[in-house]
């Protein structure tokens, strides 16, 4: 690829990784003034490279499965950040008419088709997708994210048996992000990666540093394109880190201050940044202009979502079937 | 007696059943160590005294929770495991439903399953339906498994208690929002039978079935009606299999009313059942029609507004005791 195209990705991912980091820190804001936001707030605070890294390489088409930890998924994915906030919230405005809040928020019409907050429920529900795509001969692929916890889950692995099995064009991402709720990564899992699976079911497996939006691109064009030749399922393990804990009623009282510390320095986004200006790839002022752009995209959901009304209690009956 | 919290109340069994015996011990998703650092977690400090062996942090794996329990428990240890939420027993049903409840019969009576499952359950979280969803009609409804869904903090530990000590498998359904709400607890191996219900308070008028949460929103509509001169006779069922009939009945033969009320869907709800045994066992001790309080048949939205709605009212308990007591 031409540098000058390279560059234009790169600045590209660098604005939608520090749109969601502003998007859940405004969450974190919100949460802290009592009862703006109900329910628990999971955030993806330190991950955004996975997102962004792998969803740059699909194109428009291609459908994700998110899970509980989605806002980065889904804005990635062009998702409108005034309807999730307005979601979010619980208003009527939402992406989903208050029904989901942040746990399940789908987005069909960017196809960030399903998300399901059950661990280890996406992979099937991916497969599913990734069947139907293959079954009208579509030249579009399916990518399903996933925890290191969930790659505990029997789902899981029937998922990638059967779509190793009939080659479907399901590319798995597992967000290996050190810890499945209080239990860290050592603590669930009997292997060292779990890109290793790969092999039990006969797909390429490998692992990258989750934390860096290059290398996770990279490895994210190879697979998804051998996902999209038609030669069958594919696994990224993407090593990373949970910063805020699992969610933001998570105090981390379990958690080794020097780890956090290590992986603070290791963060996608300052990481990026400093390389940048290194290598003379953008300007302080460029740099300026991304966090001025996303604060007010952010103020802006936040604005919209804030005039959203709740919706009636009777619309909950809504939606349940088709009429 | 002593004023224990919910949460502490089952803490408290559990830490003496575990000083009982030693082929209890306990597995789950963050039993040992949890995000929540809370006296009132029914876990808490269980690691601690007791150890890694005995307390199980286990992988994200409902599925392998529960066949462990069913498995370890023929080998005639007592497995006490915990599913998370109850709408997560979904994961668990194939070891539940196929082989906690078949695998004794099937072997003619020669195996047992002293398992015990506990499962929290709640409407009131914000957490939407795919963490709020009461099941225990779907668990009711399977030959083989005991089902108990305490509403005190008392009948917590002395259900729990009975529960583990029980020969057959129990799946105890704790409502989280109780954790934090004290009450009496009697100190010791406290024990609550299992299949006996409670009179949580007694009235001429009209009974009122319900158990777990629910209970609470009958205290306060029996509140409500007293000062109306309405007297309901609250029946905290404590135990759905098996469940107290003469209980039920005989308090229906002195009422002649009766309202059932739960926080789960109405439709195949359990109220049904009460309402089916009341029909074919009271029948002509009834003056006016059985009603039933529950949740529309809908999955539990997240909006606050919605989520309030759902969930059934003192307000429309009231609503209903009025519609025959008129
Ligand atoms: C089937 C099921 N079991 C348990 C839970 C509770 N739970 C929510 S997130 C989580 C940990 C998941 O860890 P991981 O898959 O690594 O995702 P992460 O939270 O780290 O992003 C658990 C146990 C759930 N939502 N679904
Ligand atoms: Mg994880």
């Amino acid at each position: 690829m031409e540098p000058q195209l390279n560059l234009v990705r790169l600045k590209t991912m660098y604005e939608k990784m520090v749109l969601i980091r502003k998007f859940e820190e405004r969450i974190i804001e919100l949460v802290q003034e009592q009862g703006r936001i109900p329910g628990m707030q999971i955030l993806a605070n330190g991950q955004e490279a996975v997102a962004v890294g792998i969803i740059e390489s699909l194109n428009a088409e291609d459908v994700i499965v998110s899970n509980h930890r989605s806002h980065g998924h889904l804005l990635a994915k062009g998702a409108d950040p005034k309807y999730l906030m307005a979601e979010i919230m619980g208003k009527s405005g939402g992406v989903n008419k208050g029904k989901s809040g942040t746990l399940h928020l789908a987005v069909p019409e960017v196809n960030a088709l399903m998300t399901s907050t059950v661990v280890g429920a996406g992979p099937p529900l991916a497969a599913g997708a990734a069947f139907a795509q293959q079954y009208r001969d579509e030249p579009n692929i399916t990518v399903v994210f996933f925890g290191d916890g969930a790659a505990a889950e029997g789902s899981v692995h029937e998922a990638m048996n059967l779509a190793a099995l009939w080659k479907l064009p399901l590319l798995f991402v597992c967000e290996n992000n050190c810890w499945a709720g209080a239990q860290s990564y050592s603590q669930h899992c009997s292997i060292g990666n779990i890109a290793q699976r790969g092999i039990a079911y006969d797909m390429p497996g490998e692992y990258v540093d989750g934390n860096d939006v290059e290398k996770v691109y990279d490895l994210a064009v190879s697979m998804t394109d051998y996902c999209r030749k038609g030669k069958g399922p594919a696994l990224i393990e993407a090593k990373t880190y949970r910063m805020r804990g699992h969610g933001e009623n998570d105090h981390q009282h379990y958690v080794d201050k020097e780890e956090l510390v290590f992986w603070t320095k290791k963060c996608p986004i300052g990481n990026l940044k400093e390389k940048m200006l290194k290598e003379g790839l953008i300007t302080e002022d460029e740099l300026q202009v991304v966090e001025t752009v996303s604060k007010a995209i952010v103020d802006e959901a936040v604005a919209f979502a804030d005039e959203s009304p709740f919706p009636y209690a009777e619309e909950a009956l809504d939606d349940v079937w088709v009429k | 007696m002593a004023q224990l919290s919910f949460g502490q109340a089952v803490n408290n069994a559990l830490d003496l059943a575990m000083s009982m015996d030693e082929s209890i011990f306990l597995a789950g998703e963050g039993i040992g160590v949890s995000i929540h650092y809370d006296p009132n977690m029914p876990s808490h400090g269980l690691l601690e005294k007791y150890g890694p062996k005995r307390v199980k942090d286990t992988p994200v794996s409902e599925a392998a929770i529960a066949g462990l329990a069913v498995g370890a428990s023929c080998m005639g240890l007592r497995p006490v495991v915990e599913i998370m939420f109850l709408p997560f027993i979904t994961l668990a049903t194939d070891m539940l439903v196929n082989h906690a409840g078949k695998l004794r019969y099937l072997s003619g009576g020669k195996s047992t399953f002293p398992l015990t499952v506990r499962v929290k359950a709640g409407v009131n979280f914000a957490a939407g339906c795919q963490h709020s969803h009461n099941l225990e009609a779907w668990l009711a409804h399977s030959p083989g498994l005991k089902v108990v869904f305490p509403s005190t903090p008392e009948d917590a530990k002395g259900l729990l208690l009975s529960a583990i000590f029980d020969p057959n498998p129990v799946i105890v359904i704790e409502e989280m929002g109780l954790y934090w709400g004290k009450g009496e607890v009697p100190e010791g191996d406290y024990r609550v039978p299992i299949g006996k219900a409670r009179i949580a308070m007694p009235g001429k008028d009209c009974t009122l079935v319900c158990y777990g949460g629910a209970t609470v929103t009958a205290l306060e509509a029996a509140a409500i009606l007293s000062k109306e001169n309405i007297f309901l006779e609250i029946i905290d069922l404590r135990s759905l299999v098996p469940l107290d009939r003469d209980c039920l009945l005989n308090s229906v033969k002195k009422t002649g009313r009766l309202v059932v009320l739960h926080d789960a869907t109405k439709f195949g709800g359990f109220g049904a059942e009460i309402a089916a045994i009341v029909a074919e066992d009271a029948f002509k001790f009834l003056k006016a029609p059985i009603k039933r309080v529950a949740a529309p048949d809908i999955p539990v939205p997240f909006s606050p507004t919605q989520e309030k709605f759902y969930k059934p009212s003192a307000r429309m308990v009231v609503d209903a005791v009025k519609s025959i007591t008129g």
